[in-house]
């Protein structure tokens, strides 16, 4: 049969966002998937080192429309740990509800996303009105519906009253019923489980071997998740589960995907009963003292990771951020392997992909040398095995441990 | 002469039709839109989309064929308008009607199929390549059920014309209720021709951008979906002359407004089913089609066949 | 059990409900409480220390100085991003947010507002 490469972007109804893919078709099987990113770089992290601390605090929200409090939480969290502060009980749990309202709002959208991408809009329409209702609740929370800016250096700018508190338990309970109705919906529609059954097949060794991270690992049956293995925030003093599934496919993503929004109403009942008293927040300083920090925050995508390092000054030196769709964005080309065009678009919005987050440039500047200079990624990749030997840390026994688990 | 003008481009033909048509379109569309909760567009919507695609300039790619590229829509058009002649509206009598026009109004009703294959080929884009294939594969899939669940009622009426299946059927009432399972067979099927989901395969929005009509624009594109509207109306009237043709013999008014209600109420049940389904892909649409679908008409087939020897004539 | 049109009874339902759409504009709409919107300026209150504008994220705020303890604001809606950061910075609280929302506008020069420091407390736009 004959060849032919398809383009599907930069510009495509398929893709919410700006990225390039070139797909070489046989009929209607895809034999190569080849992936360019890099359209929606902003240079964020070189315009986080010409401002202050308070400025970067919304401008890190302004990564993405929905993870922004994730972005903005984690950079907080590397920031007060380098300057060493302690924050209020009350700022962790309120930061908490507010990351779990968010988790629910950036669910309920994917939802409908991947109704859109398999045709059935009447999916993306329930789904989005009840999205409604979190936005609403949000907008009374923190001020706004997106972009919330609840977060400040040293704890939140807002408090949260007990008329709040009952209008937030009354919107979860709503939510819950109407969620426990799509679970139904994904188990029972035929129509649905025939498109998102079988289709980005990930098996769990693949899954460790490319590094995949949020619920694309978690439909494999890995149990990965930062806010159990690394917690943070309120995530210490609340009971949760995390939820796997064993299907490796779309189909186990979106029952993921389902049994978190669950999960979250949970969390969020324990934290309106149990937010201690106190005050919102603790005085920081402008000029944060010289140190570095790496602080780790489970966005709704997967984990996020922020690397802050800060001199002194009331700007910090280097900001990284590295956003989960980059880690899950190498799993699509093994996903589609031997597969059909028309599966590409559920794919592709299965890891729930979020290119405003992930593009991001490596410019490594060599200090001795004066001025900057480019890298390739084989000499980044040896130039930091030494940069750790230099300091006494081996890699070598990690490397074992991950040879034993990929057999 | 002039009477037969008269009723292909007035009543029932062309200007007809063309009203019939958008308003079917805004029924579906409010209707698909109230079931989602929504609020839907005004009753001036298709007319309005129509004049916007007919005042916006054809752009024909470079390596198009300009010839072929133009006559798909016209093609198209006049294939729906010309089934539709034969097709009884107000009595038993369809304008015009001969021994074998049911098998006529068949085939022109593949024409539009042809025509979008045609045209997306045409197009040479890869995308409307990819979609003009697919029309022709879903074509292989839907049509033999549709065929064989039309060609039971005929089977019963012993004839070939739509006309004397009409006639026939006004002679015995209630007749027509053994044909309710090649009914709901067309009708799912009369999905697929129409291509609204769960078949809107060839033309599928997320996948690719357009599938055949991608490439056209302005007029064309304004004559390709008042093509599509119309063959609604035609494909929901041949289910119901077909397969409720009761209170035909009565007066022509009485008929008439008997038959918009018939048409409409098709149009709902189309409306209805396309809120409620995902969309299938096109291996899965063969599946279901060759499993399910045709062993249905089969069965259909066989009832009517076996009431044959026992029914009085 | 998995069935076809598992919505239908939803969908149906739907039929005889009001539509969720809000028809904004004939609606008005009210957003809620302590909903950040527009900044206002109170000339009476500020001290020309201009730590708002040190603090502001998208550089919109810009205090002018027009006599002896007199200072004027101008404020460009285009670039504000609506954070209230400047409301929290300032301590004697000369700046304030309010609920207003609606500022679109199809001239860019008629976003940059001014509010003019006394004896005209009037702020003009």
């Amino acid at each position: 049969m004959h060849k032919f490469t398809v383009p599907i972007g930069p510009q495509h109804p398929a893709l919410k966002e700006p990225e390039s893919f070139n797909v070489l078709l046989s009929g209607e099987r895809i034999m190569k998937f080849s992936a360019r990113l890099g359209y929606n770089h902003r240079g964020i992290e070189k315009a986080c080192e010409e401002r202050t601390y308070i400025q970067n605090v919304y401008l890190t929200e302004r990564v993405c429309g929905i993870c922004s409090h994730a972005h903005s939480s984690c950079f907080v969290q590397a920031v007060e740990e380098i300057a060493g502060l302690e924050i209020p009980r009350r700022a962790n749990y309120i930061r908490t509800l507010v990351g779990e309202l968010e988790r629910i709002h950036s669910h309920l959208l994917w939802l409908g996303v991947a109704g859109h991408e398999v045709g059935f809009d009447t999916l993306l329409m329930y789904a989005w009105r009840d999205r409604e209702i979190v936005m609403d609740i949000l907008a009374k929370l923190t001020g706004n519906r997106v972009n919330y800016g609840i977060n400040t250096i040293g704890g939140v700018r807002r408090d949260i009253n007990t008329d709040q508190i009952k209008d937030v338990s009354k919107a979860v309970k709503k939510l819950k019923e109407r969620t426990e109705y799509y679970v139904r919906v994904a188990k029972e529609e035929v129509t649905l489980i025939k498109r998102l059954s079988g289709v980005g097949v990930l098996l769990p060794k693949d899954v460790l071997k490319l590094g995949a991270v949020g619920p694309t690992a978690r439909a494999s049956g890995i149990e990965r998740d930062t806010r159990k293995d690394d917690p943070y925030g309120a995530y210490g003093e609340l009971d949760f589960r995390v939820i796997t599934d064993d299907h490796n496919d779309v189909y186990g993503r979106t029952l993921v995907r389902l049994g978190e929004l669950l999960e979250s109403y949970k969390m969020i009942s324990q934290i309106l009963e149990n937010i201690p008293e106190g005050p919102i927040t603790v005085k920081a300083p402008r000029k944060i003292p010289a140190g570095e920090a790496v602080s780790r925050y489970e966005a709704p995508r997967g984990e996020n990771v922020h690397y802050v390092k800060s001199n002194g000054t009331d700007k910090p030196e280097r900001v990284k951020i590295r956003a989960p769709t980059l880690a899950n964005i190498q799993t699509v080309a093994k996903m589609l392997e031997d597969r059909n065009l028309a599966d590409l678009p559920i794919v592709i919005a299965a890891i729930d992909p979020c290119f405003s987050c992930t593009d991001r440039l490596t410019l490594v500047k060599d200090v001795g040398h004066g001025k900057g200079r480019k890298m390739r990624w084989e000499d980044l990749h040896s130039h930091s095995i030494q940069w750790y030997k230099a300091r006494g840390i081996d890699f070598s026994d990690l490397n074992k441990k991950m040879e034993k688990l990929l057999k | 002469m002039i009477g037969s003008l008269l009723s292909i481009f007035i009543f029932p033909g062309f200007l007809f039709l063309m009203v019939f048509g958008l308003s079917a379109e805004f029924i579906d569309r409010k209707l698909y839109a109230r079931l989602q909760n929504r609020v839907g567009p005004p009753w001036f919507q298709p007319v309005a989309d129509l004049i916007k695609l007919f005042s916006k300039e054809d752009i024909i790619p470079e390596e198009a064929n300009p010839a072929m590229f133009k006559a798909m829509p016209i093609l198209a058009l006049t294939a729906t308008i010309t089934s539709f002649f034969y097709i009884p509206t107000w009595r038993n009598e369809a304008l015009y009607h001969f021994n074998g026009d049911l098998i006529i109004v068949l085939y022109l009703l593949t024409l539009p199929a042809l025509s979008y294959f045609l045209g997306g080929w045409y197009s040479t884009s890869l995308f409307s390549k990819i979609g003009a294939v697919r029309t022709l594969t879903q074509l292989f899939a839907y049509e033999v059920p549709l065929l064989m669940s039309i060609l039971a009622p005929a089977l019963l009426a012993d004839t070939w014309s739509l006309t004397e299946m009409a006639v026939f059927y006004s002679a015995h009432p209630w007749y027509w209720l053994f044909n309710i399972l090649g009914f709901f067979v067309a009708l799912i099927t009369l999905l697929g021709k129409l291509e609204k989901v769960p078949f809107d395969i060839p033309e599928a929005e997320t996948e690719i951008v357009a599938g055949t009509f991608t490439e056209y624009s302005g007029r064309l594109l304004g004559l390709f979906r008042l093509s599509m509207d119309i063959e609604l109306i035609v494909g929901a009237s041949l289910l119901a002359a077909v397969y409720m043709p009761f209170g035909l013999a009565i007066s022509p008014i009485f008929a008439f407004i008997l038959f918009l209600i018939k048409v409409l109420s098709i149009v709902a049940m189309v409306s209805v089913l396309r809120t409620v389904f995902a969309r299938l892909r096109i291996d899965q649409m063969v599946n279901f089609c060759w499993r399910y679908l045709a062993p249905f008409s089969f069965l259909q087939i066989l009832i009517i066949l076996a009431l044959k020897g026992f029914l009085v004539r | 059990m998995i069935r076809p049109a598992k919505m239908i009874r939803q969908v149906l339902s739907s039929l005889f409900k009001k539509p969720a759409t809000n028809l904004y504009p004939f609606n008005k709409f009210e957003m809620p409480d302590k909903f950040r919107g527009k900044i206002v300026f109170d000339p009476e209150l500020c001290v020309g220390c201009k730590l708002c504008m040190k603090d502001c994220p998208a550089g919109a705020i810009n205090i002018k100085k027009v006599g002896e303890k007199k200072f004027e604001a101008e404020f460009d809606l285009g670039k504000c991003v609506y954070c209230a950061q400047c409301t929290e910075t300032c301590f004697k609280k000369a700046l304030k947010f309010t609920g207003e929302f609606e500022l679109a506008s199809l001239d860019r020069e008629k976003l940059k507002i001014t509010f003019n420091a006394k004896p005209d407390d009037t702020a003009s736009k």
